[in-house]
């Protein structure tokens, strides 16, 4: 969808993006990621040519855009920057209609749409439609300045550093409703990023930069488990192997044929279930499979009697939706080796051990 | 109900003093004395508007023009020379600023519109450059990468954000334009100079205030006008007044 070649930029003797060559697919997210000075906010600008390449050539859905006209290219690219940059001297409604109104779209047209497009990013359109940025919270401005670049559906989004000035809390609830219009809406995104963990949560592809250089281009999982070399190795982190958890979800890596037991079983057929599994407990469920507390293996073992009668609370369980990190943080919060993994109606569907997250690891780590 | 109050004992002192000031004049005599000369006073007061507002509306079309043309990126190097000499004519005492486009246009209504339009052009061009270099480069950039083209840049984006400065030039401009109309009357430009230096000359009160009350009254509605101008015309979301 965006393919970049030998895209090099000099300014005077320093020499900013060195010979790029890298290609982004339709629906990706590529995020740029490096130190500051490294190349990548200029690599950035040049695709919708807000600075114009030394050399090479940028294609977009296969066609060169050095033979497109700037303004019609740049109306063609979604763009959102850091400092959100919205008209203070227009409304919102306005605001979001900036491009429409450029390309000459029916006016009915385009504020309808802006309607929808607050309404996606839970933003009120009778309350805020009216409104000027001025009265609109640092947070709830970059979401209008996400929807202003989708205003005209563009097939490409360039975002610069978007989440950049925005405190933490609601950076983490904005990187997540911008995921979820993702997830519907499959823009080709190029994203601007110094920030490790963003890139691991919005990225399907990280491209590492350093001095104008393109380093290594890989999915999150892959740049986590096996870096390039030691420069990139630094910059994930030394916690690279925690960060990789928050790649997996819980539901992919839970035993699936993980054995429960009904109360009504006997104690002695639930530890010989454990032993068989080598587990150390099992979660105890009624009809609809759902937990109503566990069994422990030492307290089943050699027992006679019925699961009922040494039934303990269930500390806690995992949605199989969720990443593996939150998992592990449940079981060291609750000091226990193994989770029942539930799903959106409570039901258990299988069992996470701190073994099976060792194992998740360890192909990819084995060989770095 | 205590801020009305006081509101209401104001209203009621100001119109006992201009009671008191009216029953003080017409007892001097003055008041006869000044509407002597109201025909002439209809006459010149439409002389100076109509050299008010023609220097007034040159020095606003110019002053703009030029202050949008030096913070074009590829001028702007020029508004580092130009400043200066704007700065320079402020210094330039008005009486001076006249004498010399009386040398330079000759005796007449043209050298007083083109004195008065150089001493009103300052305060525009200078508020104009500071309003237009104000707009934060980030929604420059942001309007870039939408796919805005310079003008449509500049008339949706900076001239909004800068408007509210610049009118604030223009409301000074204005101000000090009429306040010095009357000196038009020095280089033969009319205008109400006429009824107050004649007055000062003949040591007539009455003619000399039937200059001077009109000149102070133009001042304060061409202020009161920029000012509602200011008000209504800065758009909303960047108007400290709104």
């Amino acid at each position: 969808m965006i393919r970049l070649e030998r895209l090099t930029k000099i300014f005077g003797t320093h020499t900013a993006v060195d010979n790029v060559d890298m290609e982004v697919g339709a629906g990706e997210v590529c995020v740029l990621l490096g130190p500051s000075g490294c190349g990548k906010t200029t690599a950035l600008k040049m695709i919708n040519r807000l600075i114009p390449p030394t050399s090479g050539k940028i294609h977009i859905d296969g066609r060169d855009t050095s033979g497109i006209d700037e303004v019609q290219l740049r109306r063609s690219i979604g763009y959102v920057i850091q400092q959100i940059g919205l008209f203070p001297n227009k409304t919102i409604e306005d605001n979001i209609c900036v491009v429409p109104d450029l390309l000459g779209w029916d006016r009915r047209k385009s504020r309808k749409r802006a309607a929808e497009l607050l309404e996606l990013v839970n933003l009120q359109p009778s309350v805020y439609l009216k409104r000027y940025p001025k009265q609109l919270s640092g947070g709830q401005q970059q979401r209008v300045g996400v929807v202003r670049a989708l205003a005209a559906d563009p097939p490409v989004l360039l975002m610069d550093e978007p989440f950049g000035a925005i405190d933490p809390i609601n950076r983490e609830v904005i990187q997540d409703e911008f995921m979820k219009l993702q997830s519907s809406l499959k823009k080709t995104v190029m994203f601007v990023s110094h920030d490790i963990d963003e890139a691991v949560k919005m990225a399907s592809r990280i491209a590492i930069f350093r001095e104008g250089r393109l380093i290594q281009c890989d999915t999150p999982d892959k740049l986590l488990s096996h870096p390039a070399n030691g420069f990139i190795a630094d910059f994930v982190g030394s916690d690279r192997a925690l960060k990789r958890l928050r790649l997996m979800k819980v539901g992919a890596v839970m035993m699936r044929d993980c054995p429960v037991a009904k109360p009504e079983d006997s104690l002695d057929r639930a530890a010989k279930s454990m032993e068989e599994h080598g587990l150390a407990g099992l979660a105890v469920v009624d009809d609809q499979r759902r937990p109503s507390g566990m069994i422990k293996l030492e307290a089943a073992r050699g027992r006679q009697g019925q699961v009922s009668d040494y039934r303990e609370t269930l500390p806690a369980t995992i949605n199989v939706n969720a990443d593996v990190r939150t998992a592990v943080s449940v079981m060291f919060a609750h000091a226990v080796g193994w989770l029942s993994c539930v799903n959106d109606q409570g039901a258990v569907e299988g069992c996470i051990t701190q073994g099976a997250i060792t194992d998740a690891l360890a192909p990819a780590l084995g060989r770095t | 109900m205590a801020a009305q109050d006081l509101k209401s004992i104001w209203r009621m002192g100001l119109l006992f003093g201009v009671f008191a000031l009216g029953a003080y004049v017409q007892a001097q005599g003055l008041l006869p004395s000044i509407l002597k000369h109201s025909s002439d006073v209809v006459y010149l007061v439409q002389q100076q508007i109509r050299l008010v507002a023609i220097s007034a509306g040159l020095a606003i079309v110019l002053g703009i023009a030029i202050g949008i043309w030096l913070t074009r990126e590829r001028y702007s190097r020029y508004a580092d020379a130009v400043l200066p000499i704007v700065n320079l004519g402020a210094t330039i005492p008005t009486l001076a600023k006249l004498a010399i486009a009386m040398a330079i246009v000759g005796i007449g209504a043209p050298a007083a519109i083109f004195g008065l339009t150089v001493l009103t052009i300052l305060p525009i061009v200078s508020n104009t450059l500071s309003g237009l270099r104000s707009v934060p480069a980030p929604l420059i950039e942001a309007a870039r990468g939408m796919g805005m083209k310079p003008r449509q840049i500049l008339w949706q984006v900076e001239m909004p954000n800068a408007m509210f400065v610049i009118l604030a030039g223009v409301r000074t401009a204005l101000v000090i334009n009429v306040g010095t109309a009357p000196l038009a009357f020095l280089i033969g430009g009319g205008g109400l100079g006429e009824l107050i230096f004649t007055g000062i000359d003949l040591m007539e009160p009455g003619m000399l205030l039937a200059g001077a009350i009109p000149t102070a009254l133009l001042a304060i509605f061409a202020d009161f006008l920029v000012g509602q101008i200011q008000y209504w015309l800065v758009p909303r979301g960047v108007n400290p007044l709104r």
